[in-house]
């Protein structure tokens, strides 16, 4: 028994994860309004990393810099370097095209596409390359048993995607991001509109994921973080406040804001 | 000591059932004034169905489908006005050909690129405009862009003529459409590394298309049932076209002819006619309602 820990025990501190991403002083504007301020931090490869923080403190905002989703939008610049595997993301004439074929995204609200289950997830696929049809058949299955979902819709593949319960349609759209296989994983709030069985069936997706992915998670459930993340990081105002493994955090926090906010004082 | 008790019971009540009572009065006298309204508006479209359905259903026949008009007084030929079912489903057939593709690309562009822009505000606010625009202004205008140059009436005339009427139809309903369609399936679709275009072509297309479909019906609809167009357009002709460019007859000028006609046969076809567009309108407006129905359900 004491064999086996002490075997076990050491594993994680004597691999240290490697750095996925690394953001270096991040400001993001919409317009003339500041709304990130200089936010420096590093996303480990194969970790979970949690955002976590008030309303309106920036945590969406800085997570959809890491696909470049504010292309879509006029009127916001962004400054500083978010590096990963070498290259700035940021950098506009890298494409953001293939940018996102590597970060993937799930969001707030399941979105499935109006098509059925399958063709939900072969769509991205057919968009990245020339599979021959049983490639898709295979990847659409191994997408599918990836995020858990694969037991319950294998007899309703042509089934549409809006069929499915709000938990299903969120593991749908987890599995349509997971089939292209990217690197990273980025969630914004992926359980806010679940009930609490759909939610705890994502966690411990996240859990099993994060061997083959690195996610970056933002919550506003702070026991959600503590639960699904290896490292946290607590903004307010737009800063990054403080940034740490998320046992240290949580259990004994450097700054004040971030004591106050986990304690339930604001937010 | 307690306020409430304390309170007369007796003044306050009385005053306030005698303003309730006026209350409930004016209550009923407008209830009453709305139904007799509904039950007016109902009534003329009832009498106006019933009365197309029965003088109209007795002139609807196999020759009516399949035989040419003939002149007033005619008895012993069979008569009909299968060259302007022809010509009405012809110039409505290309009037869409022309009117949805415009339609559908001006209303992408305003819903997805033209959102805030100034040339986008414009255009959207023409295409109002234009929806309210009286048919036959466009009639008149196609007859001086058109008919004049060309030296005669013809189908195609016509056909444009009604093109323009669908137009801002289906270009605001496409807009509108693809509004409904959330934000959310956008970036969803983006961020899996899909082209703006692709996103918008395979999933926002396909998102609205249901809605997109109700708004090209009922513009179709909406033309089915011109007159004024095309009088100054495609005109009419008791003859089977050989070509789009020549004058075309329609079931609308049919029936403005025929009922203005003075003589009997004429104008029991010109019943004829009203029939078969109204239950022709009808029929389209129903399936289109059941499928947007069926949207909503899903």
């Amino acid at each position: 028994m004491s064999a086996t820990t002490t075997d076990e025990e050491p594993m994680p501190t004597k691999t240290t994860p490697q750095v996925k991403m690394s953001v270096r002083n991040l400001n993001f504007f919409y317009g003339n309004k500041q709304v990130l301020f200089g936010n420096t931090l590093e996303i480990d490869e194969h970790q979970v990393t949690a955002f976590i923080g008030p309303s309106g403190c920036g945590k969406s905002t800085h997570i959809r810099t890491y696909n470049r989703m504010f292309d879509l939008y006029k009127g916001h610049r962004t400054e500083g370097e978010i590096i990963m595997d070498g290259r700035n993301i940021l950098d506009t004439k890298e494409s953001s095209l293939d940018l996102r074929h590597h970060v993937g995204m799930i969001f707030q609200k399941p979105t499935p596409f109006p098509m059925s289950i399958f063709d939900n997830i072969a769509y991205g696929l057919r968009l990245h390359g020339s599979l021959s049809k049983s490639e898709i058949e295979g990847r659409v299955e191994k997408a599918l048993v990836d995020a858990a979902l694969w037991e319950e819709v294998k007899d309703a593949l042509p089934h549409p995607g809006t069929s499915l319960s709000g938990g299903q349609q969120q593991r749908l759209c987890i599995a349509r991001a997971l089939a292209i296989e990217p690197q990273v994983i980025l969630m914004d709030e992926p359980c806010s509109a679940l009930d609490p069985i759909a939610t705890t069936k994502i966690e411990e997706l996240i859990s099993e994921l994060k061997g083959r992915f690195t996610i970056v998670i933002v919550t506003h459930n702070m026991q959600q973080a503590a639960r699904v993340s290896d490292n946290t990081a607590f903004f307010y105002l737009g800063k990054l406040v403080e940034f740490s493994r998320t046992d240290v955090m949580f259990s004994s926090p450097v700054k004040q804001e971030t004591e106050d906010y986990i304690a339930g004082r604001f937010g | 000591m307690s306020a409430p008790a304390a309170r007369p019971p007796a003044t306050r009540p009385n005053i306030k059932s005698h303003i309730m009572r006026r209350r409930i009065l004016v209550n009923r006298f407008i209830l009453l004034l709305s139904m007799l309204a509904a039950v007016g508006g109902l009534f003329m479209l009832i009498w106006i169905l019933g009365d197309v359905a029965m003088r109209g259903a007795s002139s609807i026949n196999w020759d009516f489908f399949t035989q040419l008009p003939t002149p007033p007084g005619t008895t012993d030929e069979p008569s009909g006005v299968a060259n302007a079912i022809v010509g009405t489903l012809l110039m409505t057939t290309i009037a869409t050909l022309i009117a949805v593709p415009f339609g559908v690309l001006a209303g992408t562009y305003l819903a997805e690129f033209g959102k805030e822009s100034k040339f986008g505000a414009t255009a959207r606010f023409i295409s109002d405009i234009l929806v309210s625009a009286p048919s036959i202004v466009i009639g008149v205008f196609v007859y001086l862009l058109l008919v004049k140059p060309m030296g005669n009436f013809s189908g195609w005339a016509g056909a444009v003529s009604l093109a323009i009427i669908m137009l801002p139809v289906v270009t605001r309903t496409s807009e509108e459409m693809l509004r409904l369609v959330p934000t959310e399936m956008r970036e969803a679709a983006l961020a899996l590394g899909a082209p703006y275009w692709k996103m918008l072509v395979q999933v926002i297309y396909r998102a609205a298309k249901t809605g997109m479909m109700t708004g090209i019906m009922l513009a179709v609809a909406r033309v089915a049932g011109e007159t004024a167009p095309l009088l100054f357009t495609s005109l009419n002709s008791p003859y089977w076209m050989d070509s789009m460019n020549e004058p075309m007859a329609n079931l609308t000028t049919d029936l403005f002819n025929y009922a203005m006609s003075p003589y009997a046969d004429w104008q029991r076809q010109a019943w004829g006619i009203a029939f078969l567009i109204t239950m022709s309108v009808l029929v389209v407006t129903i399936i289109t309602r059941l499928a947007l129905h069926q949207r909503s359900d899903a």
